[in-house]
This record gives structure tokens, sequence and C-alpha cells, in this order.
């Protein structure tokens, strides 16, 4: 199966050996971005990892487009140290649909795709402890959301330790 | 035969209180610990080097155990996750006891988001803030002069 | 610290000078071996992923800085090649040199800051007070070139925002012709030394697939045997005119680490001295619009080798004069997460020595 015109051998290679689980390539500023199948995933990944040299997981996130369904985009760079390359996975995600957890096929994934789960609120199944990451357990919301304020919203209580220093009336402070 | 008054000067004698006396070792001798959240924590550090020497005015030695700390520096942003933690660091310390905000993010700062409490003062009363992004070890002697005013009692002589 | 049985929590810092903010590690102990170590985060989490998406690209440079607090120079680098990436501009070759000097300067300040304080957690205090001498010289260049650290490094989508003042390149020579000196004596006390070899020597070895399955970079991913270094694999800025040595380490314990970071400082001297050297003139920075706007749907991932490994960021353009989507690659976040693996089987009591040869800047970690 040959490819688009001008399309990186990469690409083409994926093709043959995913089909269709690769929804299309696309090179812009020098960079590979693949977007695929969000099923598929966990799959792909494991083809570039074992058959083309991307041993590295460079960095896992999310972006959220409101406007679009499904909304969120979960973005993977990948790099192949040997030969110097880098590629761009994607896929997306709504609200409901888990994604396939890639950390079986680098360790690397396991604190970002809490992340995402912590700040996104998107699934990874498979993962071993799908936590929040940065966040505490009772935080309500998932903050990276467009529709999440800066500040937060007034319904977040406040964390433990807040509330002042009123009423302590130690020593001299205050 | 009259006895001459001895010429011996009389030892000088210094009478106080026991209040006076404690006031005067805390002011010599704060005992700061330091929580450096942030990048004023560095500028901490430089404190402690021969060029500025913020042991010389009494903060010898940071303790890592609040229990045997009087004085809380605080410098770097208070997010609302650390903020049970810094509670709970200040409790431990037993009275009397003094806080620190240093740099702008202890003081309120610039992290309007959903992640930084208000400031240092919406978790733990606060004696002294000292504004600066980061504000340098000067600014840290300086509050710790300040300090020293606030420990000492009103009107005793210096 | 509480006890669950064979549960031990640890709160670690944020007394410690270098760890900026506090790290929880949950361990399970047998004896006072570890068995398992799950660190927590997020307790310096100021929310700066969202904060950049509310300005436009100028203005979040300085909160970039904000993200490595031991260095903010190298995150600034990356983060103002990649605006210049997605708005299709170029640095002049004498601000890209220039940056690569700074870079180089940052690194040497980062290793004195992380040597000082890691000899100091292992017991040895000199080294201490002579790395942090020799690192507020380099701060002392910088206040000469502007002052506002760490918010301000001079850089800027396009190149610098000025060029050098009269006699800084004299004084910056000075400080680098003197620092191989300097810098033997502060390892002087380490590197040859009986006692500081047996606390590091076989300590937290991290093997090579290991480190490169965890996504480590950097000198801990160097010291395992790795020879990646991004400024030989993707140079960019001037690292790719100027000669330079990579160490790489054989067994990845913590003494390797150690001795990668020493070489890496005497490196990158030599870098800094060729840019000196070799810095051509003309201006420091190309015309950009006061407010300049992304192409829509433009995206890009652009990375320079910070001192803690690839420092990088994922830029999404929407069109506008903000970013769509601004996510930094902090490489503390993958290294920290080699922390359980290493830990495994070591004594609690080397814990300290430990998270320090990760050199972890806590303020990428949580952003």
């Amino acid at each position: 199966m040959s490819g688009a015109p001008g399309e990186v051998p990469l690409s083409i290679a994926l093709r043959e050996e995913l089909g269709d689980a690769i929804e299309t390539a696309r090179t812009l500023q020098g960079e590979l971005t693949l977007r695929v199948k969000c099923e598929a995933v966990a799959r792909v990944c494991a083809t570039l990892r074992e058959r083309h040299g991307f041993t590295r997981l460079v960095d896992l996130c999310g972006v959220d487009f409101p406007g679009r369904d499904p909304r969120f985009e979960i973005v993977y760079h990948l790099c192949d140290p040997a030969a110097g390359r880098r590629v761009r996975v994607k896929v997306t995600a709504g609200e409901e649909t888990p994604v396939p957890s890639v950390t079986g096929v680098w360790r690397a994934a396991d604190w970002p795709e809490r992340e995402v789960w912590d700040l996104f609120g998107v699934r990874f199944e498979g993962h071993p402890e799908l936590a929040r990451l940065l966040l505490w357990d009772d935080f309500e919301g998932h903050p990276l959301r467009k529709d999440f304020p800066v500040e937060g919203t007034s319904s977040l209580s406040p964390s433990p330790g807040e509330g002042g220093g009123e009423g302590t009336g130690e020593g001299a402070g205050g | 035969m009259e006895t001459a008054p001895p010429t011996t000067p009389e030892p000088p004698l210094l009478t106080t209180t026991w209040d006076r006396i404690f006031d005067w070792a805390r002011r010599l001798g704060v005992r700061p610990v330091r929580l450096g959240l942030g990048c004023c924590a560095f500028e901490m550090l430089p404190g402690l080097d021969p060029r500025h020497d913020l042991a010389r005015f009494g903060p010898e030695t940071f303790r890592a155990t609040p229990g045997k700390s009087d004085l809380l520096v605080v410098a770097g942003p208070v997010s609302r996750k650390m903020a049970p933690l810094v509670r709970r660091i200040w409790d431990e310390m037993p009275d009397p006891k003094w806080s620190i905000a240093l740099g702008s993010c202890a003081g309120g700062g610039p992290w309007r988001t959903y992640a930084v409490t208000r400031g240092l003062e919406s978790v733990i009363p606060v004696d002294i803030h000292v504004p600066g992004c980061p504000p340098g070890a000067e600014a840290l002697l300086a509050a710790l002069r300040e300090l020293e005013k606030k420990i000492r009692p009103e009107g005793a002589a210096s | 610290m509480r006890v669950l049985g064979e549960e031990l929590e640890l709160r670690f810092g944020p007394q410690h000078p270098a760890i900026q903010g506090v790290l929880v590690l949950r361990l399970r102990v047998d004896g006072d071996r570890i068995v398992e170590c799950r660190p927590v985060i997020g307790h310096l989490h100021r929310g700066l992923e969202k904060l950049f998406e509310t300005r436009p690209f100028g203005e979040s440079l300085p909160l970039t800085g904000h993200l490595d607090l031991a260095a903010p120079v190298t995150s600034n680098l990356a983060y103002v090649g990649a605006v210049e990436r997605l708005l299709g501009v170029e640095a002049p070759p004498r601000a890209r040199f220039l940056r690569t000097l700074f870079a180089e300067l940052q690194r040497i300040a980062s290793h004195l800051l992380w040597l000082g304080t890691h000899a100091a957690d292992a017991g040895a205090v000199p080294p201490f007070f002579a790395a942090l001498r020799e690192r507020d010289r380099v701060l002392d260049l910088w206040a000469s070139y502007l002052a506002g650290w760490p918010g301000e490094s001079g850089l800027r989508p396009g190149g610098l925002s000025h060029d050098l003042p009269e006699g800084w390149s004299e004084r910056c020579r000075e400080f680098l012709d003197g620092f191989p000196a300097a810098l033997a004596t502060c390892e002087g006390a380490l590197t040859e030394s009986r006692l500081w070899k047996k606390r590091t020597v076989g300590l937290g070895v991290l093997a090579a697939e290991a480190a490169v399955d965890l996504g480590v970079t950097g000198p801990a991913l160097r010291a395992s045997g790795v020879a990646w270094d991004l400024r030989r694999a993707r140079p960019c800025e001037a690292w790719g005119e100027v000669d330079f040595d990579v160490p790489v380490g054989r067994n990845g314990d913590t003494y390797d680490r150690y001795l990668v970071r020493i070489e890496e400082m005497r490196q990158a001297a030599r870098i800094a001295v060729q840019c000196l050297d070799r810095l051509p003139d003309g201006p420091v920075l190309a015309d950009l619009p006061p407010a300049p706007e992304a192409p829509r749907d433009s995206e890009v991932y652009h990375a320079v080798e910070g001192p803690r490994g690839e420092i990088g960021f994922y830029l999404v353009g929407d069109g506008t004069a903000t970013p769509w989507r601004c996510h930094p690659r902090a490489p503390s976040l993958a290294n920290l997460q080699a922390l359980p693996e290493i830990c495994r089987g070591e004594l609690v009591s080397d814990l300290v020595a430990l998270i320090g040869t990760l050199d972890v800047a806590l303020g990428e970690v949580d952003r």
C-alpha cells in the first residue's frame, strides 16, 4: 500500500503493518504526527517500540478541545535514539471513553497517564493504579479542562490546612 | 581608730526578671525551621555562606525539628496540597513562636489559581512579610532584625 | 513519620535546600532495608499549565523560569526555542551563541548547587561552601548582565533582550579561567576519598535498560552507560558549532552519577569559552511583532539538554497570540519515577543520598 504523496517511509510501513489503526499521517515543521484509533493505541505503540526502535516515551499529555467530539486528545511523543527519529502519536477520547494504557510498553507512561486522569478526567484502561498525581483525593473536577476556571470554583472545599490563623492566639505571633 | 571603708569596688549586680532573660536569649538565638518551598529557598542558602553569614545574627542552626524551633520561615508558595503540612509543622512548634513569610509567593503572590492558597496568612498567623521575588539574603537579615524588636518586651533597654 | 506495621511514611523536605517543596515517600521496609518506595508529589503544584493558557507567549516566559527553580535559564531556552519554531522565527547567530553560553553557565550553577547539597547530605560539608561560593560567582555574572533572577534571564522569543554590557566578556573569561582550579577544590575532597566512595559506589544502581524504559534523561541516564545527549543528538542554538565531550558512566551507581556531573561542569566551561571565542557580531534579537500569533492548527515540540535532562515544551497554536496548550516536558518527572527502582534493597539511611543523586527539581515535577 503506498501512502499519500510525500508520506514518510515510517508511516507507510506502519499502515502496512497496522492497517486502518493509523488514521492519518501529517508532517509539519519536520515533525511526523500520526493519528491513531483510540482502541489501537497500545498495539501501535508496541509495534513502534518493538519493530521500529522507538524505545523512549519522551512525553504523554492531554489537550482539551471542547468544541470537538470527542473532546480530548492524548498526545504521545516518542523517540528512536538509534536513528535519531521522533514521532508524535495522537488519539482522541471522550469523557467516558477509556484509553488503553501504554504502561505495558513503557514504564515511563505511569505518572503521565495518572496526570492526564488528574487534570483532564480521561481514564486509562489497564493502568496499574490510576490515582490523582498532583492534586489531592478530595479535589473535585479536572482543572485543565477548558471549562474549569483558572481560580477554581467556589464549590471547591479548602484543603484541611486552610482557614487561616484566627483563634490560635498563641505567643507573640500574629 | 576608724576603719576605712573598703576601696575595692563592689562587683556590679544585674537585677532582672526571668522574662527578660528569656527574651534576651530568644532574641539572640532564634532557632528557625525553614520551609524552602520555592526559589526563595535558594536565596536563603547564600545567607549561610561567609559573605552574608546569617549565623552571626542569631540563627546559628536551621533545625529540621519543629518541636525544637521557635521561628518558622516559609519561603515559597503555599499550595493547597501543602497547606495541611504547614499547619501541622506550626502546631508542633512550642510557644512562644514566630513566623516569617519570605517572598512574594509566601505573602499571597502571583499564583491566582485553583492550586494555591492566598498566602501563608491563610494558613497560620504571620509576624513578618518580606516582599520580593526573590528578596535576597539581605532582606532576610532585615526581617530577622525586625523580629528582634517584636521579641523584645515593651520599654526594655537594648 | 507514621509507622503502620512495616510501612513508613516519610516526609522529605521541605527543609532540604535543594528539594524545593516537599516530597512524601511511602516506604515499605524490612528491618532497615527498603522493599518498596512510592513518592507522593504535587505539594508545589501551582497550576502553571493553566496559567500558560491565559496569556500571550511572551508573558509566559517568566513562568517557565519557575519550573526548574535551580535551572531557570535552560527552561527559558527550551520555551523560547519552541515559540520560535511555532512562529517560524529564527534567533540571530550572535544570540544563539550567547544563549548557548548562558545555558552552559546554567549547567555549571545547577551542578554546583547539586554538588554542595548532595555532598552535605552524605556528610561531606566543606564542598557545600566551596560549591556555593563558585555558584555565587555565576549568579554575579548574571546579575551584572541583568537583574531579576530567576524570573528574568534576558532570553526572549527571537533572541535576547539586550547585548552584553561592556566588560562582561572579560569577567566571564576570568571566571571560566579560574573555574577548573575551583572545581578541583570542590571535588578534591570527594572523588578519591575512600569515605565518599564507600558511600556512593554501588549505591542506587540504575540499569541502562530500566533507565530508558522509565524515560530517564540527563546525567542519570548517561551514568548508566547510555550515550544520549540532546546537544549531540539534536543540536540547536550553537551546540552544533562547538567541540565538547559527553561523559558516560558504566555502572549507573551514585558514584558514576557524581563523576558524570563533575565532568559535565568541566565540559560546560570548555563550551562557554568557545562561545566567547567564536561569538559573531550582529544583532541579538530578530524582528517580531509585539504580540505574535501562532498559525491555526499548529503544534511543535522543542527540547534542549538541561542540567537534569531533556527539558521540552509542547505548544499548540490556535491562530491567536495565546497558546491553546503549553505543556512542559520536565526531566525531573521521569527521573523521579526511577527513585523506586534505585531504592529497592537499599538502606533507609541512604535515602537522602539516593534522592540527591537523581537531582530532582520538584518545581518542574509539580508545575
